[in-house]
């Protein structure tokens, strides 16, 4: 039984989180600049400060001063709501993913998470459905063809990969035996990390939460270079800077979970003394899936929507069908 | 044999270790080909007469009409050219030039001619009208110009000798 933690400690640690993960936002865009541009033998932002380290703040404060720009016939509360649900969703879906084993600090218990609930993947899932609504009823709200056309786009590839999503997990919980996160993280630590035995469910949660933070290649809810920016066309200055940090506050959750499903969380890897340093190993899991997603984005061109669509539902979906039901079977038969 | 799905990932890690090919341009101007046209320069004879003698052939050759020559007759007291007349205004706005160099060409007596200077904008339109002193002068900024050795196209006589 784990000790309790003191109410105030809770707070302090989720002020200091939520602060962590905009932090973390921004230099994920400056890391993303500056990755994809060496990769196209460019630099990269390399203007405002040392290796262009203020960027990120240079560009928050032009969002910040920019005019937000509101369409007449919009409609008014949806449309200022969308982009604050979008954005509160993201980062309230980071506060169960642990990041640390717990430590006793001048008496007072500080727990490896924000929160500790029992189901707290089924709670992920269910804020990141919420999430999908703000860039739905955002493009709507927008009374724009172009927004609305976007949001529809963004709605039919959301809803088809969130199956695939879902179901790809439903191996590591069968072989986890429990919806917690820090149980799933403890049980990969008694017997092996579960990228190994559930390799095919790894692909497909990859696979599919790529498609759910709609990055490249299956960025098609945006699709900057060849359509009308998607659901956010109307939306400028810090309104669209929330889509934007929503974009990327999930990318940044979606490989916090994958770092705890398949890769045992903030452990260190046979040394187990090194497990107080919990945070750092996360990070640094957390930091090589980020560049892994840039990576696949400098390399790979955007599918086409016909092509997403009949990955998402003949390929991905099967697979992760299969694989459940083969992992089901493995751990009551054997 | 690798699907070439997956190829893309190794062209791409590849040039992480590479150096950038990119220019970065205020602190490293790229040397100017010798008879890349730039800012105008207006010339004198080494005696100190100006070469000009307002004919307007540069004005009548220009297609985008930013030159404005008015013509003025050289007094004994006051010579100006070699020629019996001089440019009593000889205006370029830069604004309209679309450096074609047709000036160049069509001045017979290598008056005006097409510097290597490519920094010339200004935050005021006005300023980007040239006046006669100002192009007879050296340029403020001056850009590196490339060896003339490297390149096989002849470079005007007018170019090497002033």
């Amino acid at each position: 039984m784990t000790p309790h933690e003191v109410w105030w400690v809770s707070l302090v640690k989720a002020l200091l989180i939520v602060n962590l993960l905009m932090g973390a936002f921004a230099y994920t865009t400056w890391l993303e600049r500056k990755l994809l541009g060496r990769m196209q033998l460019r630099y990269g932002p390399n203007r405002a400060g040392p290796f262009g380290l203020l960027q990120p703040i240079a560009d928050l404060v032009k969002l910040v001063r920019k005019e937000a720009f509101f369409p007449q016939s919009a409609h008014e509360l949806p449309y200022i709501a969308a982009p604050v649900v979008s954005c509160f969703t993201a980062l309230a879906a980071f506060s169960v993913i642990p990041w640390g084993g717990g430590w006793t600090i001048g008496g007072f218990y500080v727990r490896g998470a924000v929160v500790d609930v029992p189901i707290s993947l089924i709670l992920i899932f269910a804020l990141g459905s919420i999430g999908v609504y703000g860039f739905i009823v955002g493009g709507w709200a927008s009374d724009s063809k172009y927004s609305l056309l976007g949001s529809m786009r963004t709605c039919a590839q959301l809803v088809s990969y969130e199956v695939s999503l879902a179901l790809s997990v439903l191996g590591v919980v069968l072989m986890g035996r429990s919806l917690d996160l820090v149980d799933i993280v403890d049980r990969q630590q008694a017997t092996v990390w579960f990228f190994l035995p559930q390799f095919v469910g790894l692909c497909v949660f990859l696979l599919g939460g790529i498609a759910e933070t709609s990055r490249p290649p299956f960025d098609l809810p945006e699709a900057d270079t060849e359509l009308v920016a998607g659901y956010h066309t109307e939306y400028s200055g810090m309104r669209w800077g929330l889509f934007q940090t929503a974009e990327y506050v999930n990318m940044i959750v979606l490989s916090g979970l994958c770092v705890t499903l398949f890769f045992d969380g903030w452990h260190f890897p046979w040394v187990h003394s090194l497990d107080r340093l919990g945070p750092l190993w996360f990070v640094l899991k957390l930091g090589a899936l980020v560049s892994g997603f840039i990576w696949l984005r400098a390399s790979q061109p955007r599918l086409r929507y016909d092509q997403l669509m009949r990955f998402g539902w003949k390929v991905l979906l099967p697979v992760a069908t299969l694989n459940a039901l083969v992992t089901a079977l493995l751990v009551v038969w054997v | 044999m690798v699907p070439s799905t997956f190829k893309g990932f190794g062209v791409t890690l590849k040039q992480v270790f590479k150096r950038p090919i990119t220019q970065q341009y205020p602190e490293y101007k790229r040397p100017v080909y010798p008879r890349f046209r730039g800012r105008h320069r207006l010339w004198r004879h080494e005696n100190g007469l100006e070469k000009c003698v307002g004919c307007s052939l540069c004005a009548a050759a220009c297609p985008a009409d930013c030159i404005r020559v008015v013509a003025a007759e050289n007094t004994p007291g006051h010579r100006v050219s070699a020629g019996e007349r001089y440019a009593r205004i000889y205006e370029i706005n830069m604004s309209r030039c679309i450096f074609c160099g047709y000036c160049e060409l069509a001045c017979p007596f290598d008056a005006i001619t097409l510097g290597n200077d490519y920094e010339i904008s200004e935050y005021n339109r006005d300023d980007l009208i040239y006046t006669k002193d100002m192009l007879l002068t050296e340029p403020v900024k001056k850009v590196p110009v490339a060896d003339p050795d490297l390149y096989d196209t002849p470079v005007p006589f007018y170019r090497t000798s002033s």
